[in-house]
């Protein structure tokens, strides 16, 4: 009987092909839009926390805007670092300027720091060495470049003992490193050099020890505590003004950020949903037209002896059959926008398989309830009425 | 077989109750062959729809096959018409976009008889009403005469104790006619009970018995 059911259903809707498919259309574009929407978000948010990774685990980045004729010196950094919680700690100044080497011309941004940047970000060398103390203390024009833009400055990633130069000052290459955020959509096109902190202030003009940024670490596990102490002593500095500081942690960033993408899928989501309702309506309509149709039908099946739920079952499994024929169009639709993205964008988002259960569970609920009202109006039909229908 | 006692149908049109049946007694035996006959608004489709289990009377006691019908429900009437009357229709009434072979095929379908079987019983049906060469065609593509023989075929496949026909030839030349009452002959002489409605008395002539329906009252008529 079942089986039967699902025969009839198929033959309805393959009889009427034109007006099936249209009936499907909105339930292919809301199931299209749907899970396409939810895996970009899904994929974009991937390589956005990848990249807010990348900076950091356990750190906060602090900048002054408002010194209070008390600036921040290297020395001043120091005192910051015996704080209980926190672990290390390095200045940061970024500026993007032009590198040149002997064949090549490249803008990179240019990170002035000291030794300590490299554990707080964990910056993974792959040749030569990272800053070090003596770099800072010397003045010394040395550098730490990706091994992308040693590709591009070089020609060849192994570049430790070259030289560049950066506003007509030579720098030698002491190190470089691998720059593991390159696949993020946020940074690749960004090539990186550090420099020494002193080095740097020395090429910009007057330049003062003052430090309006810098990176501090935080000791395992203790972030938060690592936070309140740098404000109190802010704070302290800057006769309790908290506007004249900030502190973001990149985990707070990681959050926010994953809250808003949240946010983003749902509402989107949402709308997407909203389409797939309308899709629903759209079946109502041709069903309540079909039960209207097929009256006589009905009535000749009533009299040979089709109960209430046979018939009322045959127009509801139609309608489930149109609904999820739609769903699976869309499943595969939105399975091929997908992969045309990943290969016009150059990016690797996959379709998110829990939305594609949610996409068919949903679409199922909408062919049932949508399905239900003309499936009962025909069961409730009088034979001799329908039999008489012409 | 069929007892009618004091059964009454009222149909209200605008301001007017109409009396389709009045008050009508009837008695039919197993094995007979009975017409009725009467003119259009006499009552005789009110009759046909009672009998046939597809309508319940307002007043009176009907009993088919000892069973009395008034009390059933929808689904417990559906069950009755399925298992206990084969109905043919004046046009028919096959579906259309079933094959022949399908129609007759669906009110096994609706006794939950497995599909073996059911094959079986079809064949067996087309067979003798001589249509099986044609069984994979639609209805359209069948003359009247090969589709009021499907519908008999249908009608027959479930071995019914009544065979309800409500102008089976009237949609027919009367050549084809002759073909499917001599069919209802054959399906009398097997010891069927047959229900034939009509309005033409030269098809009533070749029943048995004849009853003639007016103003919805009944009277029997003699030979």
């Amino acid at each position: 009987m079942i089986l039967q059911s699902f025969k009839m259903a198929l033959k309805s809707i393959f009889s009427n092909k034109m007006r099936s498919f249209l009936t499907m259309l909105g339930i292919i574009i809301g199931v299209l839009s749907l899970v396409v929407l939810v895996s970009l978000v899904n994929g974009a948010t991937g390589s956005i926390t990848d990249s807010i990774n990348s900076l950091g685990k356990d750190m906060l980045m602090v900048s002054i805007s408002d010194d209070y004729n008390k600036p921040i010196k290297l020395d001043d950094l120091k005192e910051i670092r015996e704080l209980d919680h926190v672990e290390d700690i390095a200045p940061i100044a970024q500026s993007s300027m032009t590198a040149n080497s002997s064949t090549a011309e490249e803008s990179v941004t240019i990170v002035a720091t000291t030794s300590s940047l490299s554990d707080i970000q964990g910056i993974n060398i792959s040749s030569g060495r990272f800053l070090m103390s003596p770099d800072v203390d010397n003045h010394s024009n040395v550098a730490v470049i990706s091994s992308d833009l040693a590709t591009e400055l070089f020609g060849r990633s192994f570049a430790v003992g070259e030289t560049f130069s950066i506003s007509g000052k030579t720098f030698n290459i002491i190190g470089i490193y691998e720059d593991n955020s390159t696949s993020s959509s946020l940074s690749n096109t960004n090539y990186k050099a550090y420099i020494p902190y002193t080095s740097y202030l020395r090429m910009v003009d007057g330049g003062s020890l003052n430090i309006s940024s810098f990176y501090v670490s935080a000791k395992e596990e203790e972030t938060e505590m690592a936070q309140t102490e740098l404000e109190n002593y802010l704070l302290n500095r800057f006769y309790s003004d908290e506007d004249a500081f900030s502190i973001n942690s990149s985990s707070a960033i990681a959050e926010a950020m994953s809250s808003v993408t949240k946010t983003l899928s749902l509402l989107l989501g949402g709308i997407a949903g909203i389409s797939l309702l309308v899709g629903g309506i759209g079946i109502m309509n041709i069903m309540l037209v079909s039960v209207t149709e097929r009256t006589k039908e009905i009535g000749i099946r009533k009299a040979i002896g089709a109960g209430r739920g046979v018939i009322l079952f045959q127009f509801l499994i139609e309608s489930l059959m149109v609904s999820l024929l739609g769903c699976l169009i869309g499943i595969f639709l939105s399975w091929l926008m997908i992969l045309i993205i990943n290969i016009v964008k150059n990016v690797s988002y996959g379709i998110n398989p829990v939305i594609v259960i949610l996409s068919v569970l949903f679409s199922m609920g909408i062919g049932i309830i949508f399905g239900i009202y003309p499936a009962n109006k025909a069961a409730k039909m009088k034979p001799i009425d329908a039999l008489r229908f012409q | 077989m069929i007892e009618f006692q004091n059964i009454s149908k009222y149909y209200q049109i605008g301001e007017e109750e109409v009396h389709a049946l009045d008050h009508v007694n009837l008695h039919v035996s197993k094995g007979e062959f009975v017409s009725i006959i009467g003119p259009s608004g006499s009552g005789k489709s009110t009759l046909m729809n009672i009998i046939g289990c597809l309508d319940l009377a307002d007043e009176g006691i009907y009993i088919l096959d000892d069973i009395p019908i008034n009390e059933y429900s929808e689904r417990e009437l559906s069950k009755i018409r399925n298992q206990k009357i084969g109905f043919i229709f004046q046009s028919f009434n096959l579906i259309s976009d079933l094959t022949a072979e399908e129609n007759v095929e669906l009110p096994l379908i609706y006794q939950g008889i497995p599909a073996k079987e059911r094959k079986n019983k079809v064949r067996e049906v087309l067979e003798k009403v001589d249509i099986y060469s044609r069984k994979n065609h639609l209805p359209n593509q069948l003359s009247g005469g090969q589709q009021q023989r499907v519908a008999i075929a249908r009608a027959m496949v479930t071995n019914p104790s009544l065979y309800l026909a409500d102008e089976p030839t009237g949609n027919l030349d009367s050549k084809t006619g002759a073909q499917i009452m001599k069919l209802f002959q054959e399906l009398h002489a097997k010891g069927n009970t047959i229900l034939l409605i009509t309005h033409d008395e030269s098809i009533a002539k070749q029943s048995k018995r004849m009853i003639r329906i007016q103003d919805g009252k009944l009277e029997e008529v003699k030979k």
